[in-house]
């Protein structure tokens, strides 16, 4: 992978930001670092990803205030209002907090390097200041944080007229719990257990990200067996999603059937997981260097079973969904992400797929394994809940094509070798498509191995502000449904 | 419809046996008389509150309800408010975000309350531990019976530790 890292100053940052917007690049993430204990002020860093790689564009900061790239890219907001919360950086754009909530004060830095990792902050006040919506006939319904179902939780305030949805304004960082100041207690080697927690429906993207950042920054190869062995757990993780997604939106388009259907199914990747790799979800499987599990011929004939089992499966079901008239009434023209309302966005990963943008980290750049493995890339353009639904039909079933064709032609070799520490200072960042979106890790490497900053980022940063504008001019008792489309993570972004 | 009930009769029923209840799970005694296991009969409700988790446990609690689990069949049902609650199932170690909302939470379920706190991070904060921004195990806001650990504990494990809950053995 190509990873250019370039020091700009506040101008230079901007330019660079506006040219990369410019030719159709876009933002991963944006993050900031406390470098004063090594003669320095604080810096912001933005990963920028363009067609030829990534670009790392880091701003030192004189003092506190550096430029709002939100007119560049609307997904940096949320961003910058969490780095505000966490450093007391100033971007500018909007001065609302993000993931403080009164659990801190506004003056309290949790991240600055300063402030001692464990200790408790004094509260303050949560207030909140809600865009209002007036006129006549205008209410809000407040929903959240904690939700109906087992979700989650969030807070979610329509503005509504009758029962049309006019504005949701979305309030996250409930699930905030300090994962960026627990990785600096962490040493590179232990950090990708952390890093498979950040999202637990994501476990091996965000490992993988992890382990490749830490590989890069320690200029380790990683064996092809293990990056093939990665591919397969990335694709059952991508499938066991997929399969409990469409269970969930056949019931919430009023089609139980569908959920009890697709839960057999998941559960069945599950347990075959759990057999061949020793736990269910795929954790603690991708470590720096490879990988902690290997596939032997019987493993190889279980997997290619349960391929031709679940493809007829689907086969079936998808016949079953795509004639269900009362299921097409919900979801077609439901929650519509236009494509241009996607690519100003920035949105990524499946929602974006769905609407018309071809995004696929897996196809291009198509980082190894997956440069060999010839994914197709999965899309539509309607950008409604059916679009979604057809979507993730459509990926399960390459992911099983995947599956096999990892199976079949698994390279022989190690499937670990032991990465030396990363030199203080070393740099790397992971870049992994996982089953919602591209997953990022930008990771800086400490004193005698030990983590000195981790920033891990999930695609929902970048689509939960998508889910806002796709449930405009709905109606409230579809939101479940338009929002289970997305099935965006809080965890992974409220960190 | 008719592929539909096609499948139904072709998959049949997938329900496995439930497990028992796992008593050693429970950190305090049990707190139901036989009148009120009587009252209750089959029909326990349960509210799911994350707490802050990383979602993992969810996975497993979505996954009690698969044909494979049903516990629905079994008479548990997930309600969408604590006033409907009988039992509490907290996942993740205790955001301070979350800290007000699982004490009014565990305010508004009726007595006696019971409290079944899921995972390594409902039972001991777990990865994430104390800082910050995490109050860690869920006993350090709200009273717990029953802990089950498990990162994340399996859908037979999760059941297990809600059949201890509710059991009258002390």
């Amino acid at each position: 992978m190509k990873l250019e890292r370039k020091n700009v100053d506040a101008a230079g940052w901007v330019e660079l930001c506006a040219r990369v917007a410019q030719g159709g690049g876009r933002l991963g993430t944006l993050w900031a670092s406390d470098e004063r204990d090594r003669g320095g002020g604080f810096a912001v860093h933005a990963l920028l990803v363009t067609y030829e790689g990534l670009l790392c564009a880091d701003h030192a900061i004189a003092g506190t205030r550096y430029p709002d790239l939100s007119a560049l890219f609307p997904s940096a907001q949320r961003l910058q209002r969490a780095i505000r919360d966490l450093y007391g950086l100033e971007s500018g754009g909007d001065a609302r907090g993000w993931l403080r909530h009164g659990a801190w004060r506004e003056d309290a830095t949790p991240l600055r390097r300063d402030v001692p990792a464990g200790a408790a902050l004094p509260a303050d006040d949560a207030r909140y200041a809600f865009v209002r919506v007036e006129g006549e006939g205008v209410h809000e319904i407040p929903v959240g944080p904690v939700h109906a179902g087992i979700i989650e939780p969030g807070h979610f305030r329509f503005s509504v007229v009758g029962e049309r949805v006019l504005r949701l304004e979305e309030l996250l960082g409930y699930t905030h719990k300090g994962i960026e100041k627990r990785f600096e207690s962490f040493s590179v080697a232990d950090g990708a257990r952390l890093a498979g927690r950040v999202s637990g429906d994501s476990t091996v993207a965000f490992a993988w990200a992890f382990a490749m950042a830490a590989e890069q920054a320690a200029s380790c190869a990683v064996p092809r067996r293990a990056l093939w062995l990665r591919a397969l757990l990335l694709e059952r993780e991508r499938l066991a999603n997929h399969l409990g997604d469409l269970g969930y939106l056949g019931n919430d388009g009023g089609l139980a059937f569908g959920l009890a259907q697709f839960s057999r199914l998941k559960e069945d990747v599950l347990r075959l997981n759990e057999r061949l790799f020793g736990h269910r979800y795929l954790m603690d499987r991708v470590l720096p260097g490879g990988v902690a599990v290997d596939l032997d011929g019987a493993g190889s004939a279980e997997l290619m079973a349960q391929a031709d089992t679940l493809e007829s499966e689907l086969a079936a079901l998808r016949a079953i969904y795509y004639d269900h008239p009362g299921l097409q009434d919900r979801c077609i023209h439901c929650g519509i992400l236009a494509p241009r309302t996607a690519a100003a966005l920035g949105a990524v990963g499946l929602a974006a797929r769905a609407s018309g943008l071809a995004i696929d980290a897996r196809v291009h750049p198509g980082l190894a394994p997956y440069d060999e493995l010839e994914p197709r890339l999965c899309s539509h353009r309607n950008g409604d809940v059916a679009a979604r639904i057809v979507v993730r039909f459509e990926e399960a079933l390459e992911s099983l094509a995947l599956q096999r064709r990892i199976a079949m032609r698994l390279p022989a070799g190690e499937t670990r070798v032991a990465p030396a520490p990363a030199p203080a200072g070393a740099f790397g960042v992971g870049w992994v498509e996982g089953w919602r979106g591209e997953v990022f890790v930008a990771l800086e490497a400490g004193e005698s191995g030990r983590i000195r900053r981790c920033h891990p980022h999930d695609p929902s940063w970048h689509n939960w502000p998508a889910l806002e504008h796709a449930v405009l001019g709905n109606i409230v008792p579809d939101f479940p449904l338009i929002n289970k489309s997305f099935n965006l993570s809080y965890s992974g972004a409220d960190l | 419809m008719q592929k539909i009930l096609f499948k139904i009769a072709r998959v049949g029923i997938a329900t496995e046996p439930g497990p028992a209840a796992d008593d050693a799970l429970r950190l305090s005694p049990g707190r139901l008389n036989d009148e009120i296991t009587r009252l209750l009969g089959r029909a326990l409700a349960i509210r799911h509150v994350d707490a802050g988790s990383c979602n993992g446990c969810e996975l497993e609690i979505h996954a009690l309800s698969n044909p494979y689990y049903n516990l629905e069949g079994g008479g548990i049902k997930f309600v969408a408010s604590p006033r409907h609650a009988d039992l509490l199932l907290v996942t993740g170690p205790v955001s301070r975000n979350m800290e007000e909302a699982l004490r009014r939470t565990y305010d508004a379920v009726p007595a006696p309350k019971l409290v079944v706190a899921v995972g390594d991070c409902g039972c001991s904060g777990g990865i994430f531990g104390e800082s910050y921004a995490s109050r860690g195990q869920v006993s350090n806001v709200i009273p717990v019976d029953v802990a089950v650990p498990g990162c994340p504990p399996s859908p037979v494990r999760i059941m297990q530790a809600i059949l201890a809950a509710v059991s009258t053995r002390r």
